[in-house]
């Protein structure tokens, strides 16, 4: 099922940093000049990108956390993280 | 829904060695309006509360910032609230060791300015000798693992630079460029003649950065901001009056934008006197043009107010006359035809005209005039 991805580590670049905004009741990524609001699985997903795990471990545990199988949670993650790499604020490292 | 703050903009002093004279600075910074610099227990304080209002980008500016000589634990406070922090200076002096000192204390973001690309023009822009140190600096914020910006000023006599300002940038590796043509507040207003650039000027440096957009992709984000005075519509100023931003100045007064302590028709309170949330929520500052009730004609009745707000309200005083008007860039407003004619007055010069720098000898002489 996740044979095809390549063994790629997703990291948050230096330059940004989760936070809580307990104002808004929400999860944040910071960066230079700017923000994005996160909703629950987006924060999950950049909680997971730890520098060790590969996309296919993070998609792995997404699903044994929600019982989810199947293609969709792999399609999400990755294009999730394509969105943040686009910005800079993701890299990808092996 | 309520609007809650997610920017902050700390001028924590308005001294500065550099003189740039489009400085976004008042015209009077050097009068008794911004004498009485806030304490660092009063910044900390300000900090306690924007965090606690919903502010989660603290900008740290001035004048220069680094003159502060409590910075260190003024971004110590904001990084254990949570905050981001942006130190935006212009580098004077500015050496590795106290660079060392803000990263430990928690700083997360450097932006420094340069004026020109190189030597002789920054230097000649700035009015102090200056380009040395910013160069240095900006080798020692990548050492130190800074994420980098390099902020440049446009205007009539650096924009032909932008080639060799983006090369520049991408040469130190920084991650953003921002490439900020001239907005004409304050000193920039007062020295508009000398700074307004032409219209093809304007055209090559735009088609510069699109094609250097299209070489860097991520590896330089180039950021435009736009000439609005060449421009059809109006920004959209702060994302909206006091809907997401507010400065403190450094003698404590909180106004709408940086720009906005101009406006004499409103009232400003002071972080002395209020709770920040109190000035947010309930000051006549904050309150007059937030939401879309106060807009005259033709804003009222247009379906872009939702884009822009209905533009600046200091270029609607400062230009117009009137804070309350539609932004006079919009070409429907009836007051376009003096932004056309300062452009025009561009156009039709021949030879440099000079401009005033930013010291304090000439503040107090314009805040005595008043």
């Amino acid at each position: 099922m996740t044979a095809a991805s390549p063994p790629t580590v997703p990291r948050l670049h230096a330059k940004a940093r989760l936070q809580h905004d307990g104002v808004r009741g929400r999860d944040v990524l910071l960066y230079p000049e700017g923000l994005i609001a996160l909703n629950p699985t987006g924060a999950e997903i950049l909680g997971l990108c730890d520098g060790v795990r590969t996309v296919t471990d993070i998609v792995a545990a997404l699903e044994r956390r929600y019982g989810a199988t199947g293609e969709s949670v792999e399609r999400d993650v990755t294009a999730f993280l394509a969105g943040l790499a686009a910005k800079g604020l993701v890299t990808y490292g092996s | 829904m309520d609007p809650k703050p997610l920017w902050l903009l700390a001028e924590l002093t308005y001294k500065c060695p550099l003189q740039c004279p489009y400085c976004s600075n008042p015209l009077d910074f050097a009068g008794p309006r911004f004498r009485r610099e806030l304490s660092t227990e009063e910044w900390c304080r300000v900090f306690r509360e924007a965090k606690a209002l919903g502010v989660l980008q603290l900008g740290l500016s001035g004048g220069e910032p680094t003159l502060r000589t409590d910075l260190e634990d003024l971004i110590r406070e904001a990084h254990g609230l949570g905050l981001y922090t942006s130190l935006i200076t212009s580098a004077y002096r500015l050496t590795k060791e106290r660079l060392a000192a803000l990263k430990a204390a928690g700083l997360d973001h450097v932006q420094i300015s340069i004026q020109g690309a190189d030597a002789d023009l920054s230097d000649a822009v700035a009015g102090t000798t200056s380009y040395r140190d910013k160069i240095a600096a900006y080798h020692y914020t990548r050492e130190l693992g800074f994420p980098l910006t390099v902020n440049v000023v446009l205007h009539r006599r650096n924009l032909h630079q932008v080639e060799a300002l983006i090369r520049l940038a991408e040469s130190l590796g920084a991650e953003r460029i921002e490439l900020a043509n001239t907005q004409f507040y304050g000193w920039a207003l007062h020295n508009r003649d000398a700074l307004m650039p032409t219209k093809a000027q304007l055209d090559d440096a735009w088609r510069v950065v699109q094609r250097e957009r299209a070489r860097l992709g991520t590896t330089l984000e180039i950021v435009w901001v736009l000439p609005d005075y060449h421009e059809q519509y109006p920004k959209p100023c702060m994302g909206g009056w006091a809907r997401s931003y507010m400065t403190v100045t450094p003698a404590g007064e909180v106004w709408p934008c940086h720009a906005a302590g101009r406006i004499t028709t409103l009232t400003f309170e002071n972080v002395r006197e209020h709770p920040l949330e109190w000035i947010w929520e309930h000051s006549d500052a904050f309150t007059r043009f937030r939401g879309d009730a106060w807009m005259p004609e033709p804003c009222r009745s247009c379906p872009r107010k939702t884009q822009d707000f209905g533009g600046c309200r200091c270029q609607a005083f400062l230009v117009a006359g009137d804070a309350a008007l539609t932004d006079p860039v919009c070409t429907l407003s009836p007051h376009r035809h003096l932004i056309d004619a300062a452009v025009a007055e561009v156009e039709g010069a021949v030879g440099a005209v000079d401009w005033t720098y930013r010291a304090a000898p000439a503040s107090r002489a314009l805040a005595a005039k008043g």
